[in-house]
């Protein structure tokens, strides 16, 4: 049984990749976002280093991709066809879940630097983000939909690859900046710290930045949404005290 | 200045907000008019969420309506019983609209249906105006001074229905259905397109009930208040797509606008007044129609689903 054991504990070791003495250490510049009134997007510095317990083999380049992955959220993708002249939405497709913000940062080209097999077990680039949601076949050319969804949000840019923007130094320290735009939804962001070599993911990380609405953003949402009647009665209240007291302030000038 | 808008879930300039309503309460000081349909095409043209702008549409009219009223309430210009009249109807279309509201976002098909409602009735109002006012502009200048003789009301067939009763600030005796009717339309319309519908009460009133044009104004300002003030709650509960700061820099813009807006009105004549206005309408809907029609650059469009 101990024979076993042994056996079994060699085996593991064995299966580990080459190079599995270099771990990661990492940092955040902040692991909460709070969206406040005057919110316009915020910067988060992502910094790290590798730790080795023997020399780094001189062979190979060490490489960092790092990623952000909003919550995800179910969404519907419609397209649009003309009907009688006029452009209508048509056919849809249902995903069940999409992140609503992703960013990928790396050290070099993604095709160079990570292999297929590693991109499609760690789901690092976007095919592989929005292949892993679950979609729901209704219409016959789901991949279009797809690829609309690619197309629009790295077009506003919810989603962002971003090839070389990590700096490395002596093959140790690393940092980027993601930069999150202003328009972001609430929920846990995580972000996954890899290094590689080969191709191959030696090590990884995650964290988790929270995000979420402050201050009177807070207010408004949480009564917006738990004092739904509450928050009509204020809103008129608001607009029949700014109506009234703005003609009121006019007469005053008038007179 | 970016500000973010809690409930819309966007960031905005705080004074392109401000501007867009002051513009509007400039126009809507200029012709009485309570400027919904002009605010909530402007607000889904900066990308504000649709439902958001309507809504939020609805509680800016609220504002501006109830700086009118009180003027209009001075003047013994509002006629409280048809105004309680017009108003049932009015929470009864308001309530089925947002209904129909909710419906036709669960469809994919808000948008089309909030377009076609604007182009429909923008075309309507803004086309009769215009031919209306065109010619009262020909005749006096033809006549002079000479304006024609109106009579107080004229007898239509709105005078045959049953269950009447006596308005007395109209100095009508008239069934109490059309104007249900009538109330009903603009409150369905206000929950539909975000507007206060002043403009189709107006000639409504006018022109079907035989309303005196001295109560109009007031009446229509007095039942407006009330039909978006319930929109804005029926929007609020049933999908909660009021922006409280959104509405808020909208109105304080416009009601800085609105003042402005009356003062230069003074210096104009009112057919002139209603030509500027129906050409405004009728541009409104001649840009959100030609929008329809052209292909859009992105055929795609993202919706997230509530869970």
């Amino acid at each position: 049984m101990r024979r076993l054991l042994a056996l079994a504990a060699a085996l593991l070791i064995a299966a580990l990749p080459a190079g599995a003495d270099e771990r990661i250490v990492t940092g955040l510049s902040q692991n909460r976002v709070q969206i406040t009134a005057n919110f316009d997007g915020s910067e988060i510095l992502i910094y790290g280093a590798v730790k080795r317990d023997s020399p780094m083999p001189a062979d190979s380049r060490l490489e960092v991709i790092v990623t952000v992955e909003g919550p995800s959220t179910p969404l519907i993708i419609r397209r649009k066809e003309r009907v009688a002249g006029i452009w209508m939405n048509r056919s849809s497709v249902q995903i069940d879940a999409a992140p609503s913000f992703y960013a990928v940062a790396t050290t070099g080209k993604l095709a160079d630097i990570l292999s297929e097999t590693d991109d499609l077990r760690y789901r690092i680039t976007l095919p592989h983000v929005i292949r892993a949601v679950g979609i729901s076949e209704e219409a016959d050319n789901s991949q279009d939909f797809t690829d609309a969804l690619k197309r629009i949000r790295l077009k506003n840019e919810r989603y962002r690859v971003d090839e070389n923007s990590v700096q490395l130094v002596e093959q140790t320290l690393f940092r980027t900046d993601v930069a999150l735009p202003a328009n972001l939804t609430e929920g846990h962001y995580v972000v996954r710290l890899f290094i590689l070599r080969d191709g191959r993911v030696l090590d990884s990380q995650e964290r988790v930045i929270d995000v979420r609405k402050a201050g009177l953003e807070r207010f408004l949402y949480n009564l917006a949404h738990q004092q739904a009647l509450l928050y009509g009665v204020l809103s008129l209240v608001m607009a029949a005290v700014a109506g009234w007291a703005a003609s009121a302030a006019f007469r005053f000038i008038r007179t | 200045m970016q500000i973010y808008l809690p409930i819309a879930e966007v960031s905005v300039n705080a004074f392109l907000l401000l501007g867009l309503g002051g513009i509007v309460g400039f126009l809507s000081g200029m012709f009485g008019v309570g400027g919904g349909f002009l605010i909530t095409p402007l607000l889904l043209f900066i990308g504000i969420p649709p439902g958001v702008a309507v809504a939020t549409g609805a509680n800016q009219v609220v504002a501006s309506s109830i700086s009118g009223v009180l003027v209009q309430v001075k003047r013994k210009a509002v006629d409280f019983r048809m105004g309680f009249v017009l108003l049932i109807g009015g929470f009864a279309g308001s309530w089925v609209g947002v209904q129909v509201f909710a419906w036709m976002t669960a469809l994919g098909q808000i948008d089309l249906f909030v377009q076609l409602s604007y182009v429909l009735f923008l075309g309507l109002i803004g086309g009769m105006m215009f031919v209306e006012s065109l010619g009262a502009l020909l005749r006096s200048r033809r006549l002079g001074a000479a304006a024609p003789v109106r009579r107080s009301h004229v007898h239509t067939w709105v005078h045959g229905l049953p269950l009447k009763i006596k308005f007395r600030a109209s100095g009508l005796y008239i069934s109490v259905l059309p104007p249900a009717l009538i109330g009903a339309l603009v409150g369905f319309l206000s929950a539909i397109m975000g507007v206060g519908g002043g403009f189709i009460l107006v000639p409504a009133m006018i022109y079907l009930l035989g309303m005196p044009t001295r109560v109009v104004v007031g009446t229509s300002l007095f039942q407006i208040i009330f039909t978006t003030s319930f929109t804005t709650i029926m929007h609020a509960v049933n999908s909660q797509t009021v922006d409280m700061l959104l509405a808020f820099l909208l109105i304080i813009g416009g009601v800085i606008g609105a003042q402005v807006g009356a003062r230069v009105s003074q210096g104009l004549k009112a057919e002139q007044l209603r030509i500027l206005l129906a050409l405004l309408v009728l541009a409104v809907c001649l840009k959100i129609g030609f929008d329809m029609l052209l292909q859009p650059a992105e055929l795609f469009s993202i919706a997230t689903v509530q869970p």
